[in-house]
């Protein structure tokens, strides 16, 4: 028989401008302390960590070692590390526990966002002979593909500032979010362009902050929680990176990811990682979502977005969702890597 | 638990400069020769782990994206491992993880490092605001434990020395090894320059680019094999912190539980007894006979014994590094995942002239941060 | 006592720099080559696609590419974006358009700046062209940028390439990034105990250790509580004698770096040792701190210069076996 994994926690820090120290230590400790609160477990019923971050955005050579302070392992913890974000790592523990290799997970990322520049610091992501010894900075990226799929009449301006909006309404009840508020598409429209075609609302803040996600297996999980958000698909795959290689407009990994999950048609809900408006827009065509998904009502990464957790926090709002019983089932989504190169998607569920 | 198994290995000629490739030739030297190695058609490949140590040593942020097409993951699962010096081995059991769990049928897990694209000991050095400058280096920070060490066990002085002599002979006997000294002598390394005292400059570890890969399968694929495949037995992985008050830096408990989890799993009772060989995270030599003791292969305080009787050399009753191991070639993000392809191929028989005779049980062992990332690998002739 | 606790923890810059060396393997260098003698080439796949930039492996088939075509040093831009103020390291230092431009003679798009002066002078199918660099070296930014228009009359490569000249195989890639290093509250509280000439530790609430400098109990996962004063002499537990120079090395070797145990802590702190020879230097030897001048305190770990030996008897190693 096939094991179940479900999550059955999810915890964040609040997305902020500037918080916490380099290392992340002391913003992970009441995260953990509280995804495991909310799985009725200790850091010692957990048979796996597994995190995601980057040494890039601290500046320093083997950043996530000072972050295993904060679980305290001693005595010692079997546990993971990618140099992802830690959608990543909940992809590795929800493996680990497929396999049989753990009954238990937790999965967290962290990210200091504001200790370098960011859009300069992920010029480095790019080709490093032909394209990142010109520092092209991640937003003008994003820019040059949303002005193709403007170009190609597959959105709007009108579209991209809508789901600014709607975000930032969303994002209103969202005690973490950075950004929120009552506007209007109109009003949005009238700022000046921050890189044409790209306004400030457009684009994900620069944020701060954590995120932690607890897994556990069949029984496990039915005892640790209520309601458990049962995974019944996840997967991810990566696209070639070159920005003039690949069709910006399609999201091929995204779409591969979506069938090899088999997306189903009637979600109640699903949390996209899209740090740039358009992206969103291009993503729900990539996934197929219909009209009647709701998007984001976490306000999405558009209204925080800490590197190397926004994607983790994604998975967690949506099982959060379905752990809440607000949904019956969700999708969740993380991004990786320049203009939507690499995706992942999963799906969660009520009953499993 | 579903098997799976090794179907083929392959790496690239490690050298200081490998200035006549790119990252993504580095990568691809020893892909090809893995997927050679394994008589496996890129169509076969269901998924790729990349593992690596920190980018700050090629000035690339997640190097696995600008390389994902090159190396073949392109429209396909791609993870990035990251566990510091462990990162190889890592990179091998977490491959292992995804054909256990069914989610694939063969993977190829790829490690590399091209450290003469900046100078890792300017990387690891940088000192943040508001720390003491007292920046000592690897090795600095390493031989205050094995001055411990010997302190502890009043081991001779001369073990490191011994190690250093076996791994580079054995590294002539290896074509991709980096440094291949057939005709080091135990006087000869103990004539070259205290580095970090206790250790000296032969006892050290080189500063090498280079890349190995190896290509696993489940079992369906493992037993299509034409040739003899290394059946993984078991896999492990523990972590404790770099500094906490009481933490044994000589015999650091993440190892030994490790160890034991990783016997347990294998089903082997007396490691010195049931292993044929063994690949350990060796970057200096006094790092043998501390590994040997925290493995279980001999009673704390005793390693040094095994090393000084001569039972760690090819023909002795467990031999450590045959490959010539970190000693000999250390391009760092793929150092653990060599040895856990070198143990592979012993098993297979395909080891040349470094092949232990009748090698049907081998280790690999990575170790990484503050002796305190420990992965490791149990691989066999039999399922 | 200085009442810090509005103030925020101490922060400070940290900037990183190196000169990475890459080389470029056969594609690339021949590309790299190409751009020093003002040509561009691409690289034909199977499929008879010609990249530019060149792949290094054919995407369909995962050979290496090895067929190099010349393209023209004009093309046509397909996406852009405005660059209003520019950032370091970007080709252009007054506002310009970023761009995807396909070359002519191309099938794929090159990321490269455009001086179009304003944004109203850019937009998509806009015809460019390249504008090199002063003095080519063999890198993507011997093209210095491009500008509006077509090829001009004489556009035959400017310098004749000089066939003897050697191939290009490697390029130089300076990386600056400037980041802010941002301490945590325990960190905060004993730099500025230690800008007071006191070392400042803290138990954990659950271990009872005693930690110098302060953190969250790395082997409980909880902040510290009490406030430990701790003395500024201890016992050398163990040590090493640096003899070797090394990239990123703030002092001149020889010099010894040992794991001092201060009286009070549970966790040693690595310091130097000067006052006695290096080969005089024991494990159990007995240590104070030697501070520099109080006038040039400040919030930093270097108030202390240095640790020597008290001439105390040497600790017996039983006192600091369980701390190796």
């Amino acid at each position: 028989m096939t094991r179940r994994v479900a999550v059955i926690g999810f915890a964040q820090s609040p997305c902020l401008p500037e918080a916490g120290t380099t290392s992340g230590v002391e913003t992970l400790v009441p995260v953990l302390r509280e995804a495991l609160a909310g799985a009725k477990m200790n850091r010692r019923d957990v048979d796996f960590w597994c995190s995601g971050s980057s040494d890039y955005l601290a500046g320093r050579a083997f950043s996530f070692v000072n972050a295993v302070d904060a679980i305290g392992a001693f005595p010692p913890i079997c546990e993971s590390h990618v140099e992802m974000d830690a959608a990543w790592a909940f992809y590795e523990a929800y493996v680990k526990i497929l396999a049989g290799e753990a009954e238990t997970a937790l999965v967290y990322g962290f990210g200091k966002s504001s200790a370098g520049r960011l859009r300069r610091v992920l010029a480095l992501q790019l080709d490093p002979y032909a394209t990142a010894p010109l520092w092209p900075d991640s937003v003008s990226i994003a820019a040059l593909q949303a002005r193709l799929a403007l170009d190609a009449g597959l959105i709007s301006e009108r579209d991209m500032a809508e789901v600014a909006a709607r975000s930032r309404a969303d994002a209103a009840t969202n005690p973490y979010a950075q950004v929120a508020g009552q506007t209007t598409a109109e009003r949005l429209l009238a700022e000046p362009y921050l890189a044409d075609p790209l306004r400030a609302h457009d684009c994900a803040p620069v944020s701060d902050g954590a995120s932690a996600l607890v897994l556990a297996a069949d029984d496990r999980a039915r005892r640790q929680h209520d309601r458990p958000a049962w995974i019944t698909g996840a997967a991810h795959r990566v696209d070639p990176q070159g920005l003039g290689e690949r069709d910006l407009t399609t999201v091929p990994s995204a779409t591969a990811a979506a069938a090899a999950v088999d997306l189903p048609d009637d979600l109640d809900v699903a949390e996209l990682h899209a740090p740039f408006t358009h992206q969103e827009l291009l993503l729900r065509t990539a996934l197929g979502l219909g009209d009647k998904v709701r998007i984001n009502p976490s306000g999405g990464a558009l209204c925080g977005n800490p590197m190397f957790s926004a994607g983790l926090s994604r998975i967690g709002a949506a099982a959060a969702q379905v752990m809440s019983g607000r949904a019956r089932r969700a999708a969740a989504h993380a991004t990786s890597g320049p203009a939507l190169q690499q995706n992942l998607v999963c799906v969660l569920e009520a009953q499993r | 638990m579903r098997r799976a198994a090794v179907l083929g290995t392959g790496q690239t000629h490690h050298r200081t400069r490998r200035t006549d490739v790119s990252m993504a030739g580095l990568c691809r030297e020893a892909i090809d020769r893995a997927m050679a190695d394994a008589d496996t058609d890129w169509s076969q490949i269901d998924a790729v782990v990349l593992g690596k140590a920190p980018d700050l040593f090629e000035g690339v942020m997640m190097p696995e994206l600008f390389l994902a097409d090159a190396i073949g993951a392109a429209g396909r699962p791609l993870l990035r491992v990251h566990t510091a010096g462990s990162v190889g081995g890592a990179t091998a059991n977490v491959a292992t993880s995804l054909i256990r769990a069914g989610v694939h049928r063969r993977v190829l897990a790829v490690a590399f490092e091209k450290q003469s694209e900046s100078n890792a000991m300017w990387a690891l050095s940088i000192q943040p605001p508001f720390s003491a400058p007292i920046g000592a280096g690897a090795g600095g920070y390493f031989a205050p434990h094995i001055r411990s060490y010997i302190r502890r066990c009043s081991a001779p002085e001369h073990i490191g020395a011994l190690v250093a002599v076996k791994d580079r002979r054995n590294g002539a006997l290896n074509p991709y090894a980096h440094l291949r000294q057939p005709d080091i002598t135990l006087e000869s390394v103990r004539a070259s320059a205290m580095l970090w005292d206790p250790i000296r400059y032969d006892e050290t570890c080189p500063s090498s680019d280079g890349a190995c890969a190896v290509v696993l399968g489940d079992e369906a694929a493992a037993e299509a094999s034409d040739r003899q495949v290394a059946w993984i037995r078991a896999t492990a992985m523990r972590t404790e912190p770099t500094f906490f008050a009481g933490k044994d830096h000589v015999n650091p408990r993440a190892g030994a539980e490790a160890a034991r989890a990783l016997w347990d799993a294998a089903g082997i009772a007396d490691p010195l007894d049931e292993v044929d060989v063994a690949e350990l995270y060796v970057p200096f030599s006094w790092f043998e006979p501390m590994w040997l003791e925290n493995l279980g292969f001999a009673e704390a305080g005793h390693g040094w014994k095994l090393t000084e009787a001569g039972e760690t050399r090819i023909g002795g009753r467990l031999p450590v590094n045959p490959s010539g191991g970190v000693l000999c070639s250390n391009p760092i993000g793929a150092s653990g995942l060599l040895r856990f392809a070198e143990a592979a191929m012993q098993v297979m028989g395909r080891a040349g002239d470094h092949q232990v005779a009748g090698a049907r049980v081998a280790l690999g062992h990575a170790y990484g941060g503050g002796s305190q990332f420990f992965s490791m690998w149990v691989v066999s002739t039999e399922p | 006592m200085v009442d810090t606790a509005q103030a925020p923890p101490l922060s400070a810059p940290l900037d990183i720099s190196f000169d990475y060396t890459r080389s470029l393997g056969p594609v690339l260098g021949r590309f790299m080559t190409g751009l020093r003698d003002h040509r561009v080439y691409g690289g034909r796949t199977s499929d008879g696609r010609v990249h530019v930039p060149p792949l290094e492996y054919d995407p369909l088939t995962h050979a290496p590419v090895t067929d190099l075509v010349e393209v023209r040093p004009t093309g046509t831009v397909v996406t852009w974006t405005w660059m209003s103020r520019p950032l370091e390291g970007q080709p252009l230092t007054h506002p310009f358009g970023w761009a995807l431009i396909r070359l002519d003679g191309a099938d794929t798009a090159l990321l490269h700046a455009v001086d179009a002066g304003s944004p109203d002078r850019m937009h998509t199918g806009m015809r460019v062209r390249v504008r090199w660099a002063a003095d080519p070296v063999g890198h993507i930014r011997d093209i210095a940028c491009f500008e509006p228009g077509e090829a001009l009359p004489d556009a035959s490569p400017g310098e004749p390439a000089d066939a003897t000249e050697t191939p290009v195989t490697m390029m130089t890639t300076p990386i600056r990034l400037h980041y802010r290093h941002t301490t945590s509250v325990e960190e905060d509280r004993y730099l500025r105990a230690l800008a007071q000439g006191r070392l400042l530790g803290q138990r954990c609430p659950v271990c009872r250790k005693v930690y110098v400098p302060p953190r969250v109990c790395p082997a409980d996962g909880v902040p510290p509580e009490e406030e430990v004063a701790v003395a500024d002499r201890g016992t050398i537990t163990t040590f090493c004698v640096v003899n070797v120079p090394f990239a990123g090395q703030r002092l001149e070797p020889p010099y010894v770096v040992a794991q001092v145990l201060l009286d009070g802590a549970d966790i040693p702190l690595s310091h130097l040792i000067v006052g006695c020879p290096a080969d005089q230097v024991r494990m159990g030897m007995r240590v104070a701190a030697v501070w520099r001048e109080p006038e040039r305190w400040s919030t930093t770990p270097e108030n202390i210069a240095h640790f020597a030996p008290t001439g105390e008897p040497e600790a017996p190693y039983e006192s600091y076996a369980d701390q190796l």
